[in-house]
Formats: C-alpha cells, structure tokens, sequence
C-alpha cells in the first residue's frame, strides 16, 4: 500500500560508520537556518582528522632511518600492525564510542570519490560545510597522546614525520583549513626547529603542546621555545588528552570517569605550572590557549589558586596579580561545554569574561562534539558575546 | 532552566493543526525495528516493541541531534548480590532503547524520556495501526 502524499522513507534509516558525514550532520542545518549562522564568522578551533587512517604514508616521512626501518618492519612483519606500527595508542581508549552507540568516533569509513585531494580533506570540508563553519583548525587523534610514549626519540620523529606529512598532503589545499602543529616537546632543539620551519606556512596559525605528559612546563630549558613564539607571534595552545594509565584514572573502571578527569587534570596541572611559575609574566606577549578540557574547570581553578596565592606569595615571586587574572588573560576552547546548570554556567562565564576570551570549538567528529548552535541557544550572552566566542575572539588570537 | 533543542526551534505562531497521515503497511515497522519517514518537512521515527508502535521526531533534546537513526539497544544495568558487591553488566530486555547517534543520549522507546534524567525527552506523535496500515498523526 503505498504512504499517502507527502510521506516518503527517509533515505538514511539508521546511521552506521558508513553513513555519509554530511547525513550524519544534516539536523546541524536546523541551527543555521534558525539562527542565521551563516552569517556569522564560525572559526572552530579543534577538530580532528584520523591519521592512523594514513600511517603507512606518515612513517614514510620518519627522517632518522634506523627509526624509519623499524617502522617499515613493523608494518611488513606484524599482522594489524600497518596502522599502529611504533604508535603508544591505548588500548582501553577505544571504548570511547560507548559501544557503537555513537558511531562517528569509531570511525568515519564513508565513501570518498573525490581524489584531487587527500581523503581527509574531503571528510574536513563536509563537515565544515554541514555545520556552517568558515575556519577548521584540524588536530590529529591519537598523536595527541604521543606525550605518554615510552621512547622520547621515537616520539620526536613521529611528530616531526606527521607534521611534514600534514603541511605536505592536508594542508595547502583547502585555506579553510588550518593548523597549530604539534611540538615534539620531548627536545626543545627540534620544537624551535619546528617553529622556525613552519611559522610562515599561511595554513599553520599556532603551536601546541600535547598536554597529556608528564614533563614541567616551567623547566628552563622550555623558555627558548616560549620566547621564540613571543618573537614570532604565535599562540602556543596545550590540548588535552586522556589516560588510562596514571596515578588517578589507573583506579578507574569506566571511561566516563577516566574521560571526566584526564581531559581536565592535564591542563589544570600545566596551568598551575604555567602560572604559578611566572611564564605570563616571562613571556607577556605570548597569546595562550587551553584547548579540550570544558570550563567548568576554569572557576574552580581560579578560586583555588588565588586562595592558596594571597597566603603564600613568596612561592609564587613572579608574580604581580592573582592567578585569576592571568587565567582571564588567556584563551579556552568552549567543547565539551558542560551545560548542565545555566547558573553555574552564567557565573564561569563571567568568571572567566567568556565573552572575551572564549572560542567556539567542535571537537568533530569525537563523541562529546558540540555544533556551533550550542553557543546561540545561551540565554545570558549578548548579540556580541555570540560573535565573539563563535569566531571573532579567534579572528583576532590567530591574525586571521 | 535547560534549555533543550527542541523549545530552542519552536517558533511562536509556528503550530500547525495536527492531520493523520497515512505511512504505509504495517510490515515497514517490525518487532523491535524503526521506520523513518518524512511527513512535510518533520522527520518521524516510528518503533514496535512487544507489537505496539510509538513514533518520535527524529530530533534529540541535547544538541538537536538524529535520535531516532541511532541504535536501538536495550537498557544497561549494574547487578550486585545480596553484599551490595558489583558482579557484572547486564542487558534489561524489556526496556528498549534509542540512542542518539550525535552523542549518545538514550531514551526509553516507550516513554521517550531520558534512561538517566526525565527532564529530557522526545516529542512524542500519536501512531496508530488499522487493518494492516499505520498511520501518524502530526
């Protein structure tokens, strides 16, 4: 019998890893047509690509050729080694799609049949398109945990090797796209060597340090990186990551736990380091943003250190104010944006002077994204404020 | 208050007088299966559980998301003997679920409120089955 006029089947009746990005994302279209998004500047400040979709080509570009051919015989002799080969990806992260509840985590396996540009390109540029974003700054995945990696070497060269290959094969061919690199802070030599390689590539626009590590960000021998992107004027942003494996989350038994405090404690930790050692005031210039923790973390933060600062100042010489007022100096990525109670989330707002200091980020296509129209459906925000975190405040950060 | 998607969308002076539609056979809408439709610009999905049909906009209260295209799973629950000691995960089958497939919110097909938080829930249409054809009214 067939459906009365006007009633036919949706084309996509359930969405698998294979559905295209674009059906996927079609309800985000809702958002733009309701709050007139598109004219709005949209920078997304992190999102994400997968590069071990790509591994085979990214271990070609390993320079140190003992390292190389260790590489290249992983991926000969190891069976499902080919895209994991010398990688400290952890296991138990993979439950992040809570049981294929949430598909695109897992992956975004779709059909491409565009081939004038890299396949991640493609998926990058329907995702922008469906969301109604105009600037995507694009982060790996689980090179964001390459901090935790047994072997500094190792470690270096990969970084060294994904970033030549992204800037080579992402990067360039789409100027929507963009980047911070990563630094391969294990040899701060080779995180100069970096910026002094990249920092006038048009597409590049920052820096990052992989937060999920367990190096000081206050050790001397950092302060040549700091001062040469003051010099160059380059934000530097630390990324969260997760783990499973330190001191807190190794008592864990759920990723919602493990995924609730790693992503957060690792830039509390840096931050604590990053203020209480002075950096703001070494480096007043230097533009810092925290990028993939929330905010909820920001007010707590801020209450805690000024209340252990004004009873112990002289740990603290450097500095010249609170610690609350370098935090509102700097910059926070809004995703994952807890909305859970508008009164706490009014008063971190203005705690932080999120108007001015808050960017808008997706974090696609990871499970816990947030679409643009997350910002515009805030009561408590002005005309100007929406602008603002959605992509003014990041037009201005990174000169764009 | 939370704001959710859906009174986010709703539009002042945006109703409509409800009118039935007619889906189609009622063999599109197996047990524990969906069927998604399009009635005039509003997604539907419509779910069977123990032979009843219930139908929802395919718009999740979270973020907006395609509720109704995720997985259908039934509710997850933590057993404990009589110590109160955790022994294990298990599946309550009689309480199907439907899981957005943006960021995981589940409901309950039944009710179309939130498994963990009934201040979420699915706008709900009246769905009904005559003589072999199921009709949807919104």
């Amino acid at each position: 019998m067939p459906p009365t006029d006007g009633v036919t089947p949706h084309p996509t009746q359930e969405i698998t890893t294979r559905t295209d990005t674009r059906d996927i994302l079609a309800n985000a279209r809702r958002d733009t047509e309701y709050y007139g998004l598109d004219d709005y500047l949209i920078v997304d400040v992190d999102s994400h690509h997968v590069e071990l979709d790509s591994w085979p080509e990214i271990v070609d570009y390993l320079e140190d050729p003992v390292v190389r051919d260790i590489a290249h015989q992983l991926v000969l002799n190891w069976p499902q080694a080919s895209h994991l080969a010398l990688h400290n990806h952890m296991a138990g992260l993979t439950l992040q799609d809570v049981a294929g509840r949430i598909p695109h985590q897992a992956a975004l396996a779709e059909p491409v049949a565009e081939t004038d540009v890299h396949r991640d390109v493609t998926l990058v540029r329907r995702a922008m398109d469906a969301m109604s974003i105009d600037v995507q700054v694009v982060f790996p995945q689980p090179m964001l945990e390459i901090g935790l990696h047994p072997h500094p070497r190792i470690a270096t060269q990969l970084m060294l090797a994904y970033n030549r290959w992204f800037t080579e094969n992402i990067l360039g061919t789409d100027s929507r796209i963009k980047t911070m690199l990563g630094l391969p802070f294990e040899d701060p030599d080779a995180c100069l060597e970096t910026i002094r390689r990249y920092a006038d590539h048009p597409d590049v626009i920052g820096f990052l340090v992989t937060s999920q590590r367990h190096t000081g960000v206050h050790r001397n021998q950092y302060m040549k990186v700091y001062g040469e992107l003051e010099r160059v004027g380059m934000p530097i942003g630390f990324h969260a990551g997760p783990t499973w494996g330190d001191f807190m989350t190794s008592t864990m038994n759920r990723f919602l736990s493990v995924h609730a405090m790693s992503f957060v404690t690792c830039n509390m930790t840096h931050l604590t380091n990053w203020i209480i050692n002075g950096i703001p005031e070494r480096f007043p210039g230097l533009r810092t943003i925290w990028i993939e923790s929330g905010i909820a973390w920001v007010p707590f933060m801020m209450q805690r250190l000024d209340h252990e600062y004004l009873m112990r100042q002289s740990d603290a010489p450097l500095l010249t104010k609170r610690p609350s007022d370098y935090m509102r100096a700097m910059y926070y990525t809004a995703q994952p944006l807890e909305i859970t109670d508008m009164g706490l989330l009014e008063s971190t707002f203005r705690a932080m002077d999120a108007e001015h200091t808050l960017m808008y980020s997706s974090d696609w296509p990871h499970w816990d994204f947030d679409v643009p129209g997350r910002i515009m459906g805030i009561p408590f925000l002005s005309a100007e404020g929406k602008r603002n975190i959605l992509g003014e405040t990041a037009r201005r950060v990174f000169n764009l | 208050m939370l704001l959710t998607n859906r009174m986010v969308h709703m539009k002042p002076g945006s109703e409509v007088s409800a009118v039935q539609h007619e889906i189609g056979s009622s063999d599109l809408v197996p047990e524990r299966g969906r069927y998604i439709v399009d009635i005039e610009g509003t997604t539907i999905g419509i779910f069977r559980l123990d032979g009843v049909l219930y139908a929802y906009e395919n718009i999740c209260a979270h973020q907006g998301g395609p509720v109704c295209q995720g997985r259908i799973v039934p509710r997850v629950r933590e057993r404990l003997d009589d110590a109160k000691q955790a022994i294990g995960l298990t599946f309550d089958e009689t309480d199907m679920h439907i899981v957005c497939p943006w960021h995981g919110f589940e409901y309950s097909i039944t009710t179309g409120i939130h498994a963990g938080d009934p201040s979420f829930r699915l706008r709900a249409f009246p769905v009904e089955e005559r003589e072999g054809t199921i009709y949807v009214t919104c």
